[in-house]
């Protein structure tokens, strides 16, 4: 009998960014590693963020914002998912994040953080690189 | 084994968490979540399991947001299963239908899974019915399952459902000429949705019109209904009518369909088994490979190899029979 790991992965924005292109462009990079990308849309509250983590049991949970309201929202997201019990999924940030703020970011729990330019591959890698662990 | 336990009390008290987990093994490890969903199987026959399906795009998820709305007014507890298909090359997915039902993704009371098809033949998962005992077993009172009404899925969702309803909407033109003659056959509610637009009511008259082509015989027929599913308008009317069918169901078919479901269960079950053991076995012992380099050197061919391997294995379900 095979065992068949997919991962899967929640692509979300939190906050009240006006598009989603960036995520969108993302999502389809994600589906087309072979992932299985749920994603919510626009304006997501952190709540509905980390419930739909739950729900869809996912390895992965990618944010992406641009409104500047991350040193707000991020943290929100991870201490609510620490409260569930969400300890094994790793969460990313991406979209307009100042350098400065990375440092506190990954403090409280944002594994990794990309910028727009960043290549997806690179996310990609980075997110085949962390999930290998058997859960 | 423990695991599995842990799992399974946690569904029986409506945990979330290990409604994820249960329906994530599910996915992923079939023959190990037997173990769960095989106890979790007394617990399940209380949901009222619906199927929505149709055409990409026509306001499945939409209709099922305000649904459920509908539902929650009636303190029923619901969970949503929505299916969408895998891509062939990549195995990937974009499971978007959450998009719209983010109104419903606070509420505790609400469980909302999306699933990729994994390619598994047949269309709609398997895995999809065994999700939908899990949330059954959960307690949920309603179990909403959205397929995408294209090529083979349709097809499966009436072995899932109590009732089906289609989901068709207007200027959806050749698309919905094309796709009709399989939904007409598995629906037990039709809905024009978009009935905010043009031609909602030709679409009505034409599925009226091919409806009334069918058999006289049958005493459930089908009702079509309009909504404007980003107005809430018919929804109340289309649950009214999805709650009709189910009395109807426990009136006249409900233990024939019963009995014909757990038949159908019960026969897939067997050939999945047979049919893995045994190439299990052919695989273990070198035997598969063999005939594939055969086959490949054209020695033999598929069928001829496939019946020199069973002749000996099949021979006693002869004798006996
Ligand atoms: N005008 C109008 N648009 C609607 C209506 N219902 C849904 N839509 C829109 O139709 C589009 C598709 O709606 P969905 O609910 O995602 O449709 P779906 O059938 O679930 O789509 P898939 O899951 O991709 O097959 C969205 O842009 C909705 O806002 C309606 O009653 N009227
Ligand atoms: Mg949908």
């Amino acid at each position: 009998m095979s065992t068949k790991r997919k991962i899967r992965i929640v692509v979300a924005k939190p906050g009240l960014d006006s598009h989603d292109r960036g995520a969108k462009v993302i999502a389809r990079a994600f589906r087309d590693a072979g992932m299985e990308v749920i994603y919510t849309g626009l304006w997501q509250t952190p709540e509905q963020i980390v419930e739909t983590a739950l729900q869809e049991d996912v390895d992965v949970v990618a944010l992406s914002i641009l409104s500047g309201a991350h040193m707000t929202l991020f943290p929100k997201i991870t201490k609510l998912m620490k409260q569930k019990g969400l300890n094994d999924i790793l969460v990313l940030g991406g979209g307009v994040i100042p350098d400065e703020d990375i440092p506190a970011l990954k403090k409280i729990g944002i594994a990794e953080v990309f910028g727009p330019d960043t290549p997806t591959n690179t996310i990609i890698k980075f997110i085949k690189e962390n999930t290998q662990k058997t859960k | 084994m423990n695991q599995i336990k842990q799992l399974v009390n946690g569904v029986l008290k409506g945990n979330r968490r290990s409604i994820a987990k249960t329906i994530t093994l599910i996915e992923n490890n079939p023959h190990e979540a037997q173990k769960a969903v095989s106890k979790l199987y007394p617990h399940t026959g209380k949901a009222h399991i619906i199927g929505i399906t149709g055409p990409t795009g026509s306001g499945k998820s939409t209709l099922i947001e305000k649904l459920v709305k509908e539902l929650r007014k009636k303190r029923k507890r619901v969970g949503i299963i929505a299916v969408d298909p895998s891509s062939p090359f990549t195995g990937g997915a974009f499971l978007g239908d959450r998009i719209r039902m983010q109104k419903l993704s606070t509420d505790k009371e609400v469980f909302i899974r999306s699933m990729a098809t994994r390619n598994s033949p047949g269309g709609l998962a398997r895995a999809t019915r065994d999700a939908v005992k899990v949330l059954d077993a959960s307690g949920k009172d309603v179990v909403i399952v959205e397929t995408v009404g294209a090529g083979q899925s349709e097809v499966d969702i009436i072995k899932v459902a109590h009732t089906v309803v289609v989901v068709l909407a207007p200027g959806l033109g050749d698309d919905i000429q094309a796709i009709k003659a399989g939904m007409m056959e598995i629906g037990d509610i039709f809905v024009v949705n978009k009935a905010d637009r043009e031609n909602a009511d030709e679409a009505v008259i034409d599925i009226e019109t091919m409806l009334n082509m069918g058999s006289e015989k049958e005493k459930w027929r089908p009702p079509v209904i309009k909504t404007t599913a980003t107005k809430d308008e018919g929804t109340a009317m289309l649950l009214n009518r999805i709650n009709q069918h189910m009395k109807y169901l426990k009136k006249e078919v409900f233990d024939i369909q019963r009995r014909q479901k757990a038949e159908t269960e019960l026969i897939e079950a067997i050939k999945q088994k047979t049919t893995d053991s045994i190439i299990d076995e052919l695989r273990r012992k070198g035997e598969l490979e063999k005939l594939v380099q055969e086959i490949l050197a054209k020695k033999t061919d598929p069928y001829s190899a496939a019946d020199a391997l069973l002749k000996e294995r099949l021979k006693r379900f002869r004798t006996n029979g």
